[in-house]
């Protein structure tokens, strides 16, 4: 392997980039809702749970889960979107990146099988166990409207709590995950709620892959017909059993792969 | 009517920039050669915490793509900037700016010791006081990004020509901080990054 790619023709790099992209466009298909192998296991081995929340509409919560562990969010109430956010809890510099996330695993899809990246090249989790496979990762969470009274809530203000209450503050927060939310474009780029989402019932199992804070918000997702969540969601965080050398989140891509080498690096030093 | 320059100045490939833009003032982005990311962040140049949210601005505007219209907007739900005229009509903000860590994953290893955007954002930013906790999603003028209706999305070969240019009228006093791409593992550069030249006009606040 050469020590660095410098120097390069603009043939041989567009080379490279076309081998990946068509690698990636073979694999999509890999984490289709409809695969097998995408369905997930709803029982949960009472003795391995370590903690319950019920989160009521509106409200946040916030865990630190140890790398291994695993954070089922239950949507109970079928509420159109739950907004979560990741740090490194170790180095909370390191945290959820949007950008990466999604140019990296060429999708705006995230759904089993699929990663939530750092901005540092890491894993903070793996998406390990999802009913639906109905997620949005662009369009953020909701503000405080100028019409809204002093006792509604918002994400933006949840997440502000959430960041405060673990010793971090305003500039540690950056767009953030939407469970639960469907959401369409068009060929144009035009975004609108989706016909389909969810149901009640369903639920996203997130192992953490490094020691991360998470910061959860019961608010739906901005583009939901109702500003004001459906009800309550359960959260479980349980100790999940030491995964397989075959695990797909780990294995599945090339760029996994590349992740979780250097979050392994990470953890190992 | 001619157009009161206040300053301009050709940004090599590869470099940081950053200045203070007044309200009321535009901000143009000339892509002197075509094909040139220009990776943007901005600040409330009196509260550096209220920052650009791509979230917030490709919500308030329903649409995947930054043009003509759209209004940036912050973390506090307020307008940064407009963009006022654009000969490009494709910028992204989905697909953030590129890092030695990023880069590792996508495009391997081997790519870990070439310079990238986050680096330019870094050093630039430290002038002011900040750190990398403040490198938020940017935008990325010129960056041909789709978003497709099957939810994949690629960054593919950009649509602007040299010359093509974006005008950004300021509707607050703003920090604007630029990394001119220097990736050359995807086509956001057409695999050779170029200069480009950033003028402030004198304007007039909505």
């Amino acid at each position: 392997m050469p020590d660095s790619l410098d120097g390069l023709t603009p043939e041989a790099y567009r080379a490279r980039y076309d081998d990946l992209m068509c690698a990636a466009q073979a694999n999509a298909a890999l984490f289709a809702p409809s695969s097998a192998e995408t369905a997930p296991v709803r029982a949960i081995a009472p003795d391995a749970v370590v903690a319950r929340e019920t989160i009521p509409a509106g409200w946040y919560w916030t865990q630190t889960l140890q790398r291994g562990r695993t954070l089922r969010i239950e949507n109970t109430s079928g509420t159109p979107g739950v907004a979560a956010f990741f740090w490194n809890a170790r180095e909370t510099s390191e945290r959820y990146c949007m950008g990466d996330t999604v140019k990296i695993q060429w999708t705006v899809r995230p759904r089993a099988g699929r990663l939530l990246l750092s901005d540092m090249g890491r894993v903070l989790v793996s998406i390990v166990g999802d009913t639906d496979g109905i997620h949005e990762p662009l369009l953020g969470g909701t503000l405080r409207d100028p019409s809204d009274d002093v006792a509604a809530r918002n994400a933006r203000e949840n997440f502000l709590l959430a960041a405060g209450k673990m010793g971090l503050g305003k500039r540690d927060i950056a767009p953030c995950i939407t469970f639960f939310a469907g959401v369409e474009t068009d060929a144009s780029g035009n975004f609108r709620w989706s016909a389909t989402q969810p149901s009640r019932g369903s639920f996203v199992d997130l192992r953490a892959e490094m020691d991360i804070l998470i910061a959860i918000s019961n608010t739906p997702h901005p583009l939901a017909p109702s500003r004001v969540a459906a009800g309550s969601i359960d959260a479980t965080v349980w100790a999940a059993p030491d995964f397989a050398t075959n695990d797909r989140c780990r294995t599945s891509t090339v760029e996994a792969r590349r992740a979780f080498q250097n979050t392994d690096d990470l953890v190992r030093a | 009517m001619t157009e009161a320059i206040l300053y301009d100045v050709v940004l090599p490939a590869r470099a940081p920039w950053s200045r203070t833009i007044r309200r009321g003032e535009i901000l143009r982005i000339v892509d002197l050669e075509g094909q040139q990311a220009v990776d943007t962040l901005f600040y409330n140049a009196h509260d550096y915490g209220e920052r650009y949210d791509a979230q917030q601005t490709l919500l308030a505007q329903r649409r995947a793509y930054i043009g003509i219209g759209t209004e940036l907007i912050s973390n506090d739900g307020n307008v940064l900037a407009t963009v006022v005229a654009d000969t490009c009509d494709r910028h992204d903000t989905v697909a953030g700016a590129c890092s030695c860590e990023a880069n590792t994953v996508r495009f391997g290893h081997e790519t870990r010791y070439m310079h990238a955007c986050r680096e330019n954002f870094l050093v630039e930013l430290a002038k002011y006081g900040m750190t990398k906790r403040d490198i938020v999603a940017n935008v990325n003028f010129f960056m041909n990004v789709p978003v497709r209706p099957d939810g994949e999305l690629a960054v593919v070969d950009g649509v602007s020509r040299p010359g093509s240019s974006v005008d950004l009228r300021a509707e607050m006093d703003l920090l604007c901080a630029i990394s001119n791409c220097p990736q050359v593992n995807n086509p956001c550069n057409g695999f050779t990054p170029t200069p480009i030249r950033i003028v402030v006009l004198r304007g007039a606040a909505r």
